[in-house]
């Protein structure tokens, strides 16, 4: 069983928020969390937080859609009740291509943007009735917090760095406890 | 972070602090509204339940309450719907496209460009489904398995083409829209007092903690479903116009269609961004992020999208003398001379002249002027469908179908009555949600800011 001290590192500005986080992350301090009022561009690699595969989760639902389209247009129009329209036969799919894009291109976009939106929502549980994620509620407006677990040596490490970075506040939240993994 | 060019304007006037963003946007949500709102408010109401009686009235006798006739079997019907679908196209324009050009001065005007583009496709879709003649039945539209011999809605036809279209359309819209807004309902869930208040933005906020990963997910999801919605927004009018130029009615068959009909709508919508922003920044006191800078950016978009209206006219004329098919000359010949000549005139005025003031810096830097001619070019976009579709119709190949067209009173009152849809739901938009995208506007503060660039201008020297 260990203990480890939970730490709020309060900053109100972006700039020595990412430094204090390449200064911990150097010195071996692994960061839980960063929240920030806005996107801060660069923040991920400095933080260590790996490219998001969201965009292949689109792609996936994008050729998902465009099959399913392609597979009921030919059930409708071609298996199950072919007609002559205007003289443009529904003899065999291909023939009649060109009609079909524009549908094949909607289901696309339709599952590739509400599937991709729906993977985004639930990834990061966003959902009506969750519990806000913040700690602090000043991190949707203008401070920037970033949020640790440390064992009691590295606390003092961190809280040295935090507060050498400029850190307005350095909140000590208590303990946790964390069952060791057999 | 990465410094911007000092040559560049900066998007953000005065000294702003990541605080001063908050407190003025959350300033509408938290205050009370003033007495402009509420008279606002009671015109739209009053027209939008004129229009519910309308519409009530079409529904109980058919659509024979309205103007269309044998022959003039479209008229305001679909002239309504276009013109409200051409004007969402400015919000998904201005959301998606300039996120791809990496324009940020899409940022103070994207949030309430897009609530415009999802009011002006719920105005479009009432025509659509009441056209139909029986709206009870318009689930036939949609692929169903039903009893009537497993028969299945006519995939060839762009008519069902513009119902995946523009479904597709709404409900990407609202998607885009909404993620959007979740961080920005959180920081209004963080800052209110009231319990009520708080509980309900809480509800809509989904819980949203801007811890880093969140972040990085959510710009990859604006990214992706940006490069997503940027063809779909060009499908959207293209299909809408195949209505049109896949028949064969003279004056409609044209391959000139498709990009006609989608400058057009951008040309509209971004007037409607125009009228909405300048009465926005002025009775909410945002003058500081949608600056003149911004209208005048907007209205060069008007100028080129304008000046592409204005060729696909002359283009239309060209390729009809050109043909040398009568039907076809005829066609241009009656909308620009024929009995209804006046609304050929008024479209010309108002899409092709007008515009062009727009070239002298004076005047497109010049609010009153700008509010003024944004309404005319609404009124120019709507008098273009209608001459697309009305004196087409009364003129088509047979001499003894031809036939005249005017409104009714019903037809006038649906029309009115979606405006009214639209300003209830836009005035109410404005006081409960965040008029302005506040955590990407805070993420160009340092950047675009004034106060900052004038800091940064100082360092180098």
């Amino acid at each position: 069983m260990a203990t480890k001290q939970i730490i709020h590192g309060i900053y109100s500005d972006e700039v020595p928020l990412l430094e204090a986080c390449s200064k911990l992350r150097a010195s071996g301090i692994r960061i839980k969390d960063v929240f920030t009022p806005f996107p801060v561009h660069g923040i991920d690699p400095i933080v260590g937080v790996p490219r998001t595969r969201i965009a292949i989760c689109a792609f996936i639902y994008g050729i998902t859609g465009l099959s399913l389209a392609t597979l009921m247009m030919w059930y409708m129009m071609i298996h199950d009740w072919p007609n002559d329209i205007g003289g443009k036969p529904n003899w065999e799919y291909y023939t009649n291509i060109p009609a079909f894009i524009p549908i094949s291109f909607e289901a696309t976009v339709f599952c590739a943007a509400h599937g991709m939106s729906l993977t985004y929502l639930l990834r990061c549980w966003l959902v009506p009735g969750a519990k806000a994620k913040n700690p602090d509620p000043r991190t949707t407006d203008d401070k920037f917090m970033i949020y640790l677990e440390l064992s009691d040596e590295q606390s003092k490490k961190a809280d040295e760095i935090l507060r050498s970075t400029g850190a307005e506040e350095v909140n000590y939240k208590g303990t946790i406890t964390i069952e060791p993994k057999y | 972070m990465h410094a911007e060019s000092q040559i560049r304007e900066p998007l953000i006037l005065g000294n702003k602090t990541y605080r001063n963003i908050t407190d003025d946007i959350i300033a509408p949500i938290e205050g009370k509204a003033n007495r402009l709102w509420y008279v606002l408010f009671t015109i739209s109401v009053l027209a939008f339940m004129w229009g519910i009686g309308c519409l009530s009235y079409t529904i109980g006798v058919g659509i024979g309450a309205w103007g269309s006739n044998n022959g003039v079997d479209w008229a305001w019907d679909i002239t309504n719907f276009v013109w409200w679908i051409g004007i969402g196209h400015a919000g998904t324009l201005i959301s998606a496209v300039l996120l791809l050009f990496r324009q940020k001065w899409r940022m103070a005007i994207n949030r309430s460009a897009e609530a415009m583009t999802i009011f002006a496709v719920l105005c479009a879709a009432i025509f659509v489904t009441l056209h139909t003649g029986r709206p009870w039945l318009d689930y036939m539209l949609f692929p169903l398995p039903n009893q009537f011999g497993s028969l299945w809605p006519n995939f060839n036809s762009p008519l069902l083409w513009d119902v995946f279209a523009v479904s597709t359309y709404a409900t990407v819209s609202i998607v885009f829209w909404y993620i959007g807004l979740i961080p920005d309902f959180a920081m209004i869930r963080d800052r209110v007092v009231k319990p009520r208040m708080k509980k309900a933005y809480a509800l809509l906020s989904f819980g949203w903690g801007g811890s880093v990963r969140h972040w990085s997910r959510f710009e990859e999801v604006s990214l992706v479903l940006a490069g997503l919605s940027t063809p779909l927004v060009f499908s959207v009018h293209s299909i809408v116009s195949f209505d049109f130029a896949t028949s064969i009615v003279p004056g409609w068959h044209t391959t000139i269609f498709p990009p006609y009909f989608v400058s057009g709508a951008v040309f509209s919508g971004f007037a409607m961004v125009l009228t909405l922003m300048i009465i926005i920044r002025k009775v909410y006191k945002l003058e500081a992020y949608i600056t003149i800078k911004h209208i005048e950016y907007m209205n060069i978009v008007i100028i080129v999208t304008g000046s592409i209206v204005g060729v696909a006219y002359l283009t239309e004329l060209f390729v009809a003398w050109y043909s040398g098919v009568e039907w076809e000359q005829y066609a241009f010949l009656n909308r620009a001379t024929g009995p209804m000549w006046w609304s050929y005139a008024a479209m010309m005025t108002c899409n092709v002249i007008s515009p062009q003031l727009f070239w002298f810096k004076k005047l497109r830097t010049s609010i009153p002027f700008t509010f003024v001619l944004s309404i005319v070019v609404n009124i120019g976009m709507w008098f273009e469908r209608f001459v697309i579709i009305v004196p087409t119709l009364c003129r088509t190949y047979l001499p003894s179908t031809w036939n005249s067209y005017s409104p009714t009173f019903i037809d006038v009152g649906i029309f009115v009555g979606t405006i009214g849809m639209f300003f209830t739901l836009f005035l109410l938009y404005s006081r409960t949600f965040p008029v302005i995208a506040q955590a990407e506007l805070k993420s160009i503060l340092k950047a675009s800011g004034e106060e900052h660039k004038k800091l940064a201008a100082n360092a180098h020297h």
